[in-house]
């Protein structure tokens, strides 16, 4: 192989990283993230057999991010996938998929797992600043302590704790809210800037809910909110997003909240909410809706199903996705926040999780 | 105590190994010890010892004891 790909990878995912993070339009954008995600093509295909086999055929001259081969998100619960040695593999992520038996397993080296972390530092802070705040996490402190089981949510909780100081868990080992750990907390720094951290169906369950049940409320009027995952825990209880925001503001007093959206596959590349409740393209990522049935990509204001794309996995085959929730591209570079490039909206999951050809590849242009 | 002293000593504390393993080469993740949750002691035990606040840049780009030292420089703690 004369070029190397991995060389081309780093040089254009620098020119990415330079850039300003939600301000380029969309056309721009995919110029600078186009060639980075189709070195990561070649690069896992020189790398990872399974990939290159499952990919073999590409589409000849692919010139869009629609065209680029993707991968089933499934096929990370079915085959081991990884671009690395034995020797270079840092950590096994796996996602604890809650309803499936098999857990996807994500393999990242020593740099995948310094880029994710960057990133999600860089795309947080265009949120909630660079400092460093006292946080209270909605979760178990146990969900850190077994390292062998290194799963998405210690991950999410891990990458999470760089935004931090005072580290205080809002939950005890069984899973049950810590009152007097909160009360402590909120005594320290009521009416303070602090940063709230959870994921969005244990935040109500177990925080909301708990605190409605209590009668009691507390005074964060200062605070940020941020919170991951969908809806789909709480839909049998009806709770959306303009809810969970009053029942956030009547129980804590804060109005700065931000839904943010990603995958486990994908860590790093998140895509976060608005003050308009749109969910926005960072400059790493990008999202592309297909129709369930063709595949064929969609046209905005359309359903289908959400496929990520991120610049930065280089240890494992996981740059272009395509994931099993539904959702909609509201727009492209004229969401009234100001932020450029595409904003989307996620609906859940697609009811029964049979995506075409589960262990095949998908052709852009099919 | 100097602060080359403090800091080695910082170091081995937080992240549980000897004083003489405190090496400017030293990196992040090149030893089971220094992982990210030792990094998150290391960076309240630095906080707490320099009498400085490290915002989350700072915590990302601390690979390695020579650039802890850069990092500290920005707060005027110096090692010469
Ligand atoms: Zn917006």
């Amino acid at each position: 192989m004369n070029v190397d790909f991995k060389s081309q990878y780093l040089a254009g995912l620098e020119t990415l990283m330079s850039q300003p993070i939600y301000q380029l339009p969309q056309m721009e954008k995919e110029a600078l993230l186009f060639p980075v995600v189709e070195s990561l093509h070649h690069l896992h295909r020189d790398r990872c057999e399974k990939y290159a086999n499952i990919t073999r055929q590409n589409h000849s001259n692919p010139r869009l991010l629609s065209e680029l081969p993707y991968l089933a998100v499934r096929l990370f619960k079915q085959l081991e996938l990884s671009s690395i040695n034995k020797d270079d593999i840092f950590k096994v992520l796996s996602s604890s998929g809650t309803t499936s038996q098999t857990p996807a397993q994500v393999f990242l080296d020593k740099e995948t797992s310094a880029r994710q972390s960057k990133v999600l530092v860089k795309i947080l802070q265009q949120h909630i600043g660079r400092q460093r705040l006292p946080m209270l996490i909605i979760d178990s402190p146990s969900v850190l302590k077994d390292k062998s089981k290194f799963n998405a949510r210690g991950a999410g909780i891990q990458g999470m704790a760089f935004f931090g100081r005072d580290l205080t868990y809002a939950l005890d080992e069984n899973m049950q809210p810590n009152w007097p750990a909160i009360e402590q907390f909120h005594e320290k720094y009521a009416n303070q800037p602090v940063l709230l951290f959870g994921f969005t169906f244990m935040v109500w369950l177990y925080f909301l809910e708990f605190i409605r049940n209590k009668g009691a409320s507390l005074d964060f009027s200062q605070g940020t909110l941020l919170h991951s995952g969908g809806w789909k825990k709480l839909e049998d209880q009806k709770v959306d997003n303009q809810q969970f925001k009053l029942a956030l503001y009547e129980a804590t007093g804060i109005q700065s909240c931000f839904n943010f959206y990603g995958m486990a596959e994908q860590v790093g590349s998140i895509f976060v909410e608005c003050s308009n409740g749109h969910l926005h393209t960072p400059v790493f990522a990008d999202i592309i809706v297909r129709d369930p049935l063709s595949l064929a990509s969609v046209e905005i204001g359309q359903l289908g199903l959400l496929q990520v794309i991120s610049s930065l996995p280089s240890s494992y085959p996981g740059q272009s996705l395509l994931t099993e929730d539904l959702g909609t591209i509201l727009g492209v570079d004229d969401c009234p926040c100001g932020q450029k490039g595409k904003y989307f909206s996620v609906h859940g999951r697609l009811p029964k999780t049979e995506v075409r050809g589960c262990s095949d590849t998908h052709q852009g242009a099919a | 105590m100097s602060q080359i002293e403090k800091l080695i000593s910082v170091f081995s504390t937080s992240l549980g190994i000897p004083e003489a393993a405190v090496t400017d080469d030293l990196q992040y993740n090149s030893l089971p010890e220094w992982d990210s949750t030792a990094h998150m002691v290391l960076i309240s035990e630095l906080e707490n010892q320099f009498d400085i606040m490290l915002d989350t840049d700072d915590i990302i780009d601390m690979s390695s004891v020579r650039v802890a030292k850069q990092i500290l420089g920005k707060h005027n703690i110096t090692f010469e």
